[in-house]
């Protein structure tokens, strides 16, 4: 089936089975590999993209949910809308030195640019709560988090209108990792995140 | 390098080691960076722009040092670590330098603690290379010094070279690398070079940018990254039980899958390959197998670990035995005992295992093969490639690309996923690349786990509280039993089983440390930090435990036991220190646990502060002390003890893989959990100062976390447990 998309600011058709998830599409079909694979399951967070604006697992979500959005992903994120935060993340990620094996990066830097966009000024609390959904098995947490709250303050030094972070966001709940609650919230939210997309996609069971 | 006195100058000469010597041979080889080169054995009749004088440094007419790293870059920083020493003598400005990741041709990138194999492991990487690299970086700046003192007819005493610049102060000339390159080809390569003394370092002791770049922008390319022409991917379904075979299967419906192009069978699965991924997962999963479970592994956790309890009663082979320890315990006043039970763990590596190989036939036969990965034990690889094949190891080319992690997994000495990826390609026979992927739930199934093991262990205090007697017995598989690194089993002593234990600092009179190696059809695997993952947990509770028996300060009686280990009283000291131990432990409301350990030649201390609420315990810092020599990149190592301390509480809190009649219970990270941003700790690390030789920091910062933060629940007032993970919850 063609499918059209628009992926980091430009539009193109892909002929694929609808139910294929946008990461595969991006990465096996539009060559953007900068968008990982890590579980499959909306469990890790290295498959973020940006919808619109706002961080979506894409190795749950059907291609063809996608059509008539403007999909980001790490290769557009700097010239995208959020270009201001995701430029101000990856300075601090170089400055600090974040990344180790560098593997589950791609969706770090995608979901702390969605991040500081909603909240230009994150608390740890903040952060825990955006970032817990995006797993790191070199534990690079203490120096994200450090990333993020500097990349907060290089943009409120750097911010001519302060006022140009009030922008009303539309956020997907389903990304809130809820921090000290069993695992089972996990795979709920897991099921919530398929379900919904599922919904708009006519139900076929395909991501489990 | 003249301004040194004449008498620091013969105490720095080094001979060129033998790779080096030979180097000349290899002058100008072509590496993938490189420009179009001549094979020029001949170097005076050469014509070529770079200046490639060993086989990790070559610098081009574009004025760039490229640095070709021989061990795997999975996160550790041996790009940054290894270019650091060559830049260093080579007195490049680091903005000029750029890394590649070696081939395998162990004559060239040998692991120069293994012997002759090429490999990245057991965090040697900085360990074996700081000399070489030295000396690498060394040698091509002699050849730009003899270069541009030819090119100004100057004497070579009359050069300097800073930042990348090569200056005759007197007549005020200046020139870079690589305009310089060309020239500097044509010179002799020095068969002895001088390093620099630590107090001229300019790059090592420095934070330094990584040079393991395209991290952040999504150009680094990775082994799922790789997409070469007509490429197909294959995925796998394999048994439901270690040691069960493929008795039929249909494959009728997966055929039917849009871009399902083959599906073959291999010694241990069946493959789908199909054009993406999507599609041969899909194939995959329509699969029909039928089973032969007749002589698969069938055992539970708990039925193995009843086994393990029911063997540590016994004695069991001797690995340690110092004093006489039944005599140390008749002397006894008190006696105390504990056991430790220990899961299987997974790696959980961020990208799950995968590799890309291609077969090049000519008729009927294949003729070669290339293979791109994060390939960690290269010849081990090479070899096991070669022989599923029938080639000469020479016709396996192995490109190293970056790792999405390892921690052990990638380094597997029966090279158990590229193995697969070739018999893959070898029964599809087209001869086009196939891309073998593992998805989460295959990675988290097919095993090479970290063993799981049990420890029992009893100490005798006299009147006074000194400790006596000390006996450990261990249980568990062996990681080395039928593999090339068999050597490491001496005496039936499975060293990896017992380090940690086995060479206790602890002064104690008379301590014996016994082992029980075990069999089972589950694959292990060493993890990261191997033994001490799970010996140093073990002893370094038992301690404190003895510690409160003897009513005596955590601390102060390790001190007092490591009499003759200053480098270990020197990280407990300071982790102590920065930590505020000994005002904080009587003022402070919050509790303190402390745990010290040797592992990989590297000392860590770490002092974990535990704050009780109402809701529970919370972690509120953790100080860690680590001594692992000449420090070459501060920056990297707090990086590494901070990701080792993250990655040893998963095991902590978190994580475990359990057998339910020899199925793996675990699939995913909704049940093999890990750590995430909400349980990380803040951490400090405090590096000794040391001009000692530098040893690793990939592992050493794992194994300590797990007993010191127990030790801190204990104190703050937490019941025991004698089982990892805790099932105390934190907040």
């Amino acid at each position: 089936m063609k499918i059209s998309l628009d992926i980091n600011g430009k539009k193109q058709e892909v002929d694929v089975d609808p139910n294929t998830p946008l990461l595969w599409v991006v990465r096996d079909h539009l060559n953007l590999t900068g968008t990982k694979f890590g579980c499959g399951m909306a469990l890790c967070g290295a498959c973020t993209v940006h919808m619109n604006g706002n961080p979506i697992r894409s190795c749950v979500t059907p291609v063809s949910s996608v059509q008539g959005q403007e999909i980001t992903t790490i290769e557009g994120v700097t010239s995208s809308d959020l270009s201001k935060e995701s430029n101000a993340v990856v300075e601090a990620w170089e400055d600090i030195a974040v990344v180790q094996c560098g593997y589950c990066q791609s969706g770090q830097i995608m979901s702390a640019t969605a991040l500081l966009k909603q909240n230009p000024n994150p608390t740890d609390q903040d952060i825990d709560g955006f970032m817990s959904g995006n797993i790191c098995r070199c534990a690079t947490y203490k120096r994200i988090k450090e990333g993020i709250k500097q990349a907060a303050q290089s943009m409120k030094v750097a911010s001519i209108n302060p006022s140009s972070n009030d922008v009303a966001i539309n956020v997907d709940d389903s990304l809130f990792y809820d921090v000290g609650n069993e695992q089972s919230t996990v795979a709920q939210k897991t099921e919530s995140v398929n379900a919904s997309v599922m919904d708009q996609e006519g139900g076929a069971d395909h991501v489990a | 390098m003249l301004h040194k006195s004449a008498k620091a100058l013969s105490r720095r000469k080094f001979l060129i080691s033998s790779v080096q010597s030979s180097a000349g041979l290899v002058l100008g080889m072509s590496l993938p960076l490189s420009h179009a080169e001549a094979d020029n054995s001949d170097a005076a009749s050469s014509v070529t722009k770079t200046l490639s004088p060993n086989a990790f440094v070559t610098i081009n007419d574009s004025n760039k040092v490229i640095v070709t790293i021989k061990h795997l870059e999975m996160g550790q920083g041996t790009f940054t670590g290894l270019a650091t020493l060559v830049a260093e003598e080579l007195d490049a400005d680091w903005a000029q330098v750029e890394c590649q990741g070696a081939e395998a041709a162990v004559e060239k990138y040998a692991n120069g603690l293994w012997g002759k194999f090429q490999g990245t492991g057991g965090s040697t990487a900085i360990a074996n290379s700081y000399q070489q690299m030295r000396e690498a970086g060394a040698t091509a700046r002699a050849m730009l010094v003899g270069a541009a003192a030819s090119l100004w007819r100057v004497p070579v005493t009359a050069i300097t070279v800073k930042q990348g610049m090569v200056h005759h102060a007197a007549t005020g000339k200046s020139v870079n690398f690589g305009v310089l390159a060309e020239l500097a080809a044509l010179q002799t390569i020095p068969q002895e070079v001088e390093l620099k003394d630590p107090s001229e370092f300019t790059l090592i002791g420095k934070k330094v940018s990584r040079k393991d770049v395209g991290k952040t922008s999504g150009k680094a390319i990775f082994t799922q990254d790789i997409q070469r022409p007509n490429q197909l991917t294959a995925l796998v379904a394999h048994p439901p039980l270690f040691g069960a075979k493929v008795s039929s299967f249909d494959a009728t419906e997966a055929l039917k899958v849009n871009g399902v192009v083959d599906v073959v069978q291999i010694p241990n699965g069946v493959a789908v390959l199909a054009k993406d991924y999507w599609q041969a997962k899909t194939g995959r999963d329509l699969l029909k197998v039928q089973w032969d479970e007749s002589v698969a592994f069938t055992k539970s956790s708990d039925e193995l670990m009843n086994e393990y309890k029911a063997l540590a009663e016994k004695p069991g082979l001797v690995a340690t035995d110092n004093g006489n320890v039944d005599e140390g315990f008749a002397q006894a006043d008190q006696i105390i005992e504990a056991s430790y039970e220990f899961p299987y763990l997974a790696h959980a590596t961020m990208e799950p295992m995968n590799c890309v190989v291609q077969l090049h036939s000519e008729g009927r036969t294949f003729e070669r093969a290339e293979l791109w990965y994060g390939a960690q034990i290269h010849t081990g690889d090479q070899m096991a490639v070669a022989g599923a094949l029938g080639l000469t190891p020479d016709k396996v080319k192995i490109n190293t690309l970056f790792a999405g992690g390892s921690f052990g997994r990638r380094g597997n000495a029966h090279s158990d996923y590229v193995l697969e990826a070739v018999q893959i390609a070898k029964a599809h026979g087209k001869g086009v690349p196939i891309k073998l992927v593992w998805s989460r739930e295959d990675d988290t199934h097919a095993g090479y786990y970290r063993p799981m093991y049990f420890h029992k262990l009893k100490a005798g205090l006299d009147k006074a509280g000194n400790l006596v007697a000390w006996q450990h017995r261990i249980v568990g598989q062996s990681i080395v039993k039928g593999t090339g690194f068999e050597g490491l089993i001496q005496n039936g002593i499975d060293h990896t089983s017992v380090e940690g234990a086995s060479n206790l600092p602890y002064g104690i009179p008379n301590k014996r440390v016994e082992l029980h190696t075990t069999e089972s059809k589950v694959p292990v695997l060493w993890w990261r930090s191997v033994g001490s993952t799970h010996t140093a947990h073990a002893t370094e509770c038992f301690l404190d435990e003895i510690a409160a028996v003897a009513k005596k300060d955590p601390v102060a009686l390790r001190m007092a036991l490591l009499k003759n280990h200053p480098r270990h009283r020197g990280v407990l000291e300071l982790a102590a220190k920065q930590a505020g131990w000994s005002e904080q432990t009587k003022s402070s409301e919050n509790a303190f646990g402390v745990a010290v350990h040797k592992s990989f030649g590297t000392y860590v201390a770490q002092v974990v502060e535990v704050a009780k609420s109402s809701q529970g315990y919370k972690i509120e810092r953790v100080t860690c002390a680590v001594d692992c020599g000449v420090a070459v990149n501060p920056d990297v190592i707090k990086a590494q003890m901070e990701g080792g301390i993250g990655y040893g509480l998963s095991p902590a809190l978190l994580s475990e893989i359990t057998l339910n009649k020899g199925k793996v219970a675990q699939s995913n990270f909704h049940d093999y959990q890990v750590i995430r941003m909400n349980n990380m700790p803040d951490i400090d690390v405090h590096i000794v100062p040391s001009t000692e030789p530098p040893t690793g920091v990939g592992e050493p910062g794992t194994p300590v976390i797990a007993p010191a933060l127990s030790n801190a629940l204990a104190a703050a007032g937490a019941e025991r447990e004698y089982r990892l993970p805790l099932k105390t919850q934190l907040v």
